[in-house]
């Protein structure tokens, strides 16, 4: 495993207000093994404290870290995008760090990290967008389905804004609209096998 | 929304950059690059890529936007208050010590960093003695910095962050306010040369004691991050200081071994 540590799948969580309790949940069902990286970009105050790096590390058996510029994505690692940047993905699966203009009034934005990976992952990606009160993301997930990955969206009606998910489903642009414990059981059956966790 | 420049187009033209101006962006990291120049397809309304190549080779004002557009130009005074915070408590007490303090602000953008620095130095007493460079390899952006005028609406933030960073006087005192936008006060502007250089292809110029590159090399390759580490070192004094952005650091270059880092800010000084 140490020899392929490149993974040519990724998932990609993107959540705004009320994301973080979906985020959790995702986190804690992730088996010790899990077989692909997770890029979580989630809306926060632009802080540099890293308390929320260390609350996802509790909640998971995964190591959970702040993305770094240049970091090589690596397979077992949750890795979340640091406040008041961009987070993009490169096509050798590292990740190069931006501080340009706010896309969706948003920095980090959901869709600049999707639309990057979807280049680089193609069919490999799976994209989930979460709770949220604007409209970032759907380019997102679209790019995502046109470049041939999965895109799913939390239902609106569990989520605390649903104004997010809502969006991406009235522009056409999701695979599957999923409750939370639904998301989890798909990734499973997606990316490890036959659903056998609890 | 479907990328309207691929990969290969833009590949055709970085290589016109090199052959027809002398710019070479192979090195800068390649999402980045390419959000940038799609971004600025979609905002002109090229019809088609190649009447967007033709504009940019043929046309020279044309191609001087392109590069402001290439570049991220993204900034704001006093930014990440607490890292000025450490060059004022840390950093200025040793330069104090000079005879002379030559500082360098590498890709400048349109200043608001060189004048948060200047304010510092001010207030430090430092800054009748200190000379101020500031670079940046897109010259329309130098014009902006070397003229000091900023817009006004910004003024509410910047002064937030430099109350932030520690800043101890009234901060509308730096400049006169004029319709919708400030002026910054000539005694702040006599110290500071500014200059277009390019960090890819230009070599070192002086010795500094201190070095500024925030959020520059982000938008570089790792190679050419090593370059450009490479020049630093070679424009810093012993025990000179290099100063980065929040997210960038010295720690992969093989360089570190002869750096400290001084503080939790991204600072390091040069020990041997």
């Amino acid at each position: 495993m140490a020899e392929n540590a490149i993974s040519k799948q990724c998932v990609v969580i993107g959540g705004s207000a009320g994301g973080l309790p979906g985020i959790i949940y995702i986190l804690e069902q992730l088996c010790p093994d899990f077989p692909t990286p997770i890029v979580i970009v989630l809306h926060r105050r632009n802080d540099r404290d890293s308390t929320l790096t260390a609350l996802l590390s509790h909640k998971t058996t995964l190591l959970v870290k702040e993305a770094e510029d240049k970091d090589v994505i690596t397979p077992g690692i949750v890795y979340l995008a640091p406040a008041d940047y961009h987070l993009l993905i490169e096509k050798n699966y590292s990740f190069s760090l931006d501080h340009s203009e706010k896309v969706q009034f948003s920095r980090p934005s959901i869709d600049v990290t999707m639309q990057t990976a979807a280049e680089a992952y193609g069919s490999g990606l799976i994209t989930i967008l979460l709770s949220g009160a604007n409209a970032d993301g759907t380019a997102g997930l679209e790019a995502t389905r046109h470049n041939g990955g999965i895109s799913i969206v939390q239902d609106p009606a569990e989520a605390f804004a649903p104004f997010m998910p809502q969006s991406a489903i009235d522009q056409l642009v999701t695979d599957h609209t999923m409750n939370m414990a639904g998301i989890v059981t798909l990734l499973y059956r997606l990316l490890v096998g036959p659903v056998t966790h609890q | 929304m479907e990328a309207a420049v691929s990969d290969q187009q833009i590949n055709l033209l970085l290589t016109d950059l090199l052959y027809v101006y002398g710019y070479d962006f192979t090195a800068y990291a390649k999402a980045s690059l390419k959000r940038r120049i799609n971004r600025l397809y979609t905002l002109d309304h090229f019809p088609s890529f190649a009447e967007f190549r033709y504009r940019i080779r043929s046309d020279e004002n044309y191609f001087n936007r392109f590069i402001e557009q290439l570049t991220v130009n993204v900034t704001e005074m006093f930014r990440d208050p607490l890292f000025y915070q450490a060059l004022k408590t840390q950093i200025f007490p040793v330069l104090a010590t000079y005879p002379f303090i030559r500082i360098w602000h590498a890709g400048c953008s349109t200043g608001e960093e060189v004048y948060s620095t200047a304010i510092l130095l001010k207030e430090a007493n430092l800054l009748h003695k200190s000379i101020l460079y500031a670079t940046d390899i897109n010259a329309e952006v130098v014009k902006k910095a070397a003229a000091g005028i900023f817009p006004i609406h910004q003024m509410q933030q910047n002064s937030e962050n430099y109350q932030l960073a520690g800043g101890r006087e009234e901060f509308s005192q730096y400049y006169i306010a004029g319709y919708d936008h400030v002026l910054f006060n000539e005694i702040l502007k006599k110290r500071m040369v500014f200059s277009t250089h390019n960090l890819v292809s230009e070599s070192s110029f002086n010795q500094f004691q201190l070095i500024l590159c925030r959020n520059v090399l982000i938008y570089f390759e790792k190679d050419l991050q090593g370059r450009v580490f490479a020049l630093f070192d070679e424009s810093l004094d012993k025990l000179g200081y290099l100063a980065l952005g929040s997210k960038e650091t010295l720690k992969m270059s093989p360089m570190v071994s002869r750096f400290r880092q001084v503080d939790t800010e991204k600072i390091w000084r040069k020990m041997q």
